[in-house]
């Protein structure tokens, strides 16, 4: 089987433990996390973890069995990137001196969807959402005007399928 | 009622049903040890002489009894002092319930004096874990706590609870735990499942049961004897799994995997249809997956969906509890009684027999005491109706493949974990667990060492177990290994061992030590009668065996028999 990767999304009880234990399971197997990304889920006291793992799907579904075991974690799933929405979310700082001198920045902005968050005097600070490879291009271009600093989220996604948590937490009860 | 944490912490064990606790005191969890004084006449506490012990004793009460263990231990080194019981009880699928002290509140994440991240640490090894903070969480957390440890399939759990949570008071109410939303213990019984799995039984040629300790926890034994009856399919157990059918059972087959038998083992690669009751396909049971069973069509009987599919495909997953399905599908089943096929068993049986066994438990070589004999003495004293508590390396083999079983939850051992250490305080806990009946502990010299400790907790506990020390002066599993595959260097296992016999005496155990194969049957007659503890050391050959064998990585097919 082939390595792809893959979008795990964990629905859990809001738990201080729980993420040592869901790293654990990675651990255990060797197996490096690409990106995580845990926040609250569309259900209140839900949390929603997205792990992006490259592997291969035997290793994923052997995964999400052992999430799903963990005492608070109600469901889990797992899908490839065909099957989901996603993104990223970037922040570049870059001196303000920049915006006036050089015109091309303004272009490079303008082109590339992305928002500006916030001018100081000192520097301004650009926001940029979508895939990873819409956001490495973005870096390549400012690239040779400098970056002060640059991060990057963990991806964020939905899927297109539906995801009967509601339901499922409804029969739970 | 307005009582302390610690006081919380004794009523919700006895509101759990809880009647005996193993555990060693310290610091910080004192204030619970000042209510055990209070509580001792409903609450009986046995003083351990290593926090190791308590969760191996609390094991072998859980193991004997079906009922959840219970271990107490202070902060730090004493919570760290319990981990390798709690991975053995959590690869064993064993109920615990381990309760620790730690530091106070304020003092969390300062490095505090015997301040260890417990709850860190015990995260790959258990079921479920909490730190309780403040005093008012102790009674959910420990109906939980119990709840998680014994239902769907068991495992320990591990609950932290701070200095300051102990003697904080509140008002006190207990409500047991009867489900958790996020959490399904058993999976429902899908009856399509057990429809499909029921036409393949029925059309096999070859049909093969193989099961596991998933029938002894879902206290199926009937279901199970009754399924192979009138299906008359013939079963093999994993090491987990003996006991629950009689011995001498005539469909019962023998034991899988590396030093299993030899018939099931083969035919494991020749049956048509496969049917795992309870099991998880162990590597140990399976050898080298891409060869195991390639030809035949798998039927898994799982609680645990995460375990279907893991290391063996199958054809047809039935899910939830056993006893249900087997009560499901038995009505399913044809009556049959694959003669022919059986007689495959016995034919590999008696070549077994020829080659294996006669000289093991008749041995002719003129060597020295063997293992295989020294088990068939018990078996002839005990009728089959001990509690077998076997420790880990050969003399486990032995004892696994030799010992006779009458009843279920008599075989205790370490097997997922394989730890040495564990036979003389599982033992302790199964006697009190069953003290109704005769436990006897199957130990190496190596192993013993390991806990040899709990010889002062039966001193003081005067709890009859019986001890056999098989001492054969090496670490000999690790040797036999050696002579096989790495040239006879025997690297660190040799054992110069002490005198055990006075080290017994000096716990006041009453001891003999067996040198000539003509003092054996008197030996462990006297054993077997005495209604003290008794420990028995046994000199066996040095540099015997245990056949057959499935060398790591190789095929259940490439089992050896020399
Ligand atoms: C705690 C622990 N350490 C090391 C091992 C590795 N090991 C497995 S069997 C064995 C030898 C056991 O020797 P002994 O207790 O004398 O029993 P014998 O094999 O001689 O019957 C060892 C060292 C283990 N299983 N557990």
């Amino acid at each position: 089987m082939e390595d792809k990767t893959f979008t795990i999304s964990v629905y859990s009880e809001n738990n201080v433990g729980l993420l040592n234990r869901i790293s654990g399971i990675f651990l255990k197997r060797h197996i490096n996390i690409l990106s995580l990304n845990v926040s609250e889920s569309e259900i209140e006291n839900v949390s929603r973890f997205i792990i992006v793992v490259n592997t291969t799907e035997k290793w994923v579904q052997n995964i999400v069995g052992q999430i799903e075991k963990q005492i608070e974690v109600i469901k889990a799933f797992y899908h490839t990137d065909e099957e989901t929405i996603y993104l990223e979310n970037a922040l570049f700082k870059i001196a303000s001196s920049l915006l006036f001198d050089e015109k091309q920045i303004q272009n490079i902005i303008k082109d590339s969807q992305s928002t500006i968050v916030t001018v100081s005097r000192d520097f301004f600070v650009i926001s940029k959402s979508g895939r990873r490879s819409e956001i490495e291009e973005l870096y390549e271009k400012f690239k040779p005007y400098g970056i002060m600093q640059f991060v990057r989220s963990g991806r964020i996604s939905v899927s297109k399928e539906k995801m009967e948590i509601s339901t499922l937490l409804e029969t739970f009860k | 009622m307005r009582i302390s944490g610690a006081e919380a912490v004794i009523r919700c064990l006895l509101e759990e049903g809880v009647d005996l606790v193993y555990g060693y005191p310290g610091g910080a969890i004192m204030p619970v040890y000042d209510e055990l004084y209070k509580f001792q006449d409903q609450l009986h506490h046995v003083l351990v002489r290593h926090e190791q012990g308590a969760t191996h004793a609390a094991q072998g009460y859980a193991r004997a009894t079906g009922k959840v263990g219970v271990a107490i231990a202070t902060s730090g080194p004493g919570a760290t002092n319990l981990v390798t019981g709690i991975a053995d009880a959590q690869i064993d699928s064993t109920p615990l319930v381990c309760i620790t002290g730690q530091v106070g509140r304020h003092l969390l994440g300062s490095d505090a004096f015997q301040e260890t991240d417990i709850i860190g640490i015990s995260t790959p090894v258990t079921k479920w874990n909490f730190q309780i903070t403040e005093a008012s969480q102790i009674p959910e957390i420990i109906a939980k706590a119990f709840y998680i440890a014994r239902s769907g399939r068991p495992g320990p759990v591990l609950i932290d609870i701070t200095k300051n949570a102990q003697f904080d008071e509140f008002d006190f109410s207990y409500e047991k735990c009867t489900g958790i939303r996020s959490y399904v213990p058993v999976p429902k019984l899908n009856l399509d499942k057990v429809a499909e799995a029921a036409a393949l039984i029925n059309s096999a040629k070859k049909p093969f049961i193989v099961f596991g300790q998933g029938i002894i926890l879902g206290q199926a034994e009937e279901q199970l004897k009754a399924f192979i009856e009138k299906s008359g399919v013939p079963a093999g157990w994993t090491i987990l799994g003996l006991s629950a059918l009689p011995t001498d059972h005539p469909l019962n087959v023998g034991m899988l995997g590396m030093h299993g038998n030899y018939g099931p083992n083969l035919l494991t690669n020749e049956c048509d249809v496969l049917i795992a009751l309870g099991m998880r396909f162990d590597d140990r049971v399976t050898g080298k997956l891409s060869t195991y069973a390639k030809q035949a069509k798998v039927i898994h009987f799982e609680i645990d969906p995460a375990e279907v599919d893991k290391n063996v495909k199958t054809e047809v997953a039935v899910l939830g509890d056993v006893k249900e399905a087997l009560n499901a599908i038995l009505p399913l089943i044809d009556a049959k009684s694959h003669d022919l096929w059986h007689n495959e068993f016995k034919e590999l049986y008696k070549i077994e027999v020829e080659t294996v066994i006669n000289e093991e438990l008749n041995p002719t070589n003129g060597k020295g005491i063997s293992m295989g004999e020294t088990l068939e003495m018990i078996n002839k004293h005990s009728k089959g109706d001990a509690i077998i508590v076997s420790d880990v390396g050969q003399h486990q083999m032995f004892a696994c493949r030799y010992a006779k079983f009458n009843s279920t939850k008599s075989n205790i051992t370490s097997g997922g974990l394989g730890t040495m250490g564990f036979a003389l305080p599982a033992a302790i806990g199964a006697k009190m667990g069953k003290p109704e009946r005769e436990v006897v502990a199957i130990i190496g010299d190596g192993g013993f060492q390991m806990t040899i400790q709990e010889l002062g907790t039966i001193f003081q506990t005067q709890v009859p177990v019986k001890i056999v020390v098989l001492n054969n002066e090496f670490l000999g599993m690790v040797r036999q290994w050696q002579e096989l595959f790495f040239d006879n260097r025997y690297a660190s296992t040799k054992m110069i061992n002490p005198n055990f016999v006075a080290i017994a005496e000096g716990y006041h155990i009453k001891s003999k030590k067996v040198t000539q194969r003509e003092d054996l049957d008197a030996a462990v007659a006297e054993m077997m009668a005495s209604k003290d503890s008794y420990f028995l050391e046994v000199m066996v050959e040095k540099e015997n065996n245990v056949f057959p064998m499935i060398p790591t990585g190789a095929c259940v097919s490439e089992i050896r028999l020399s």
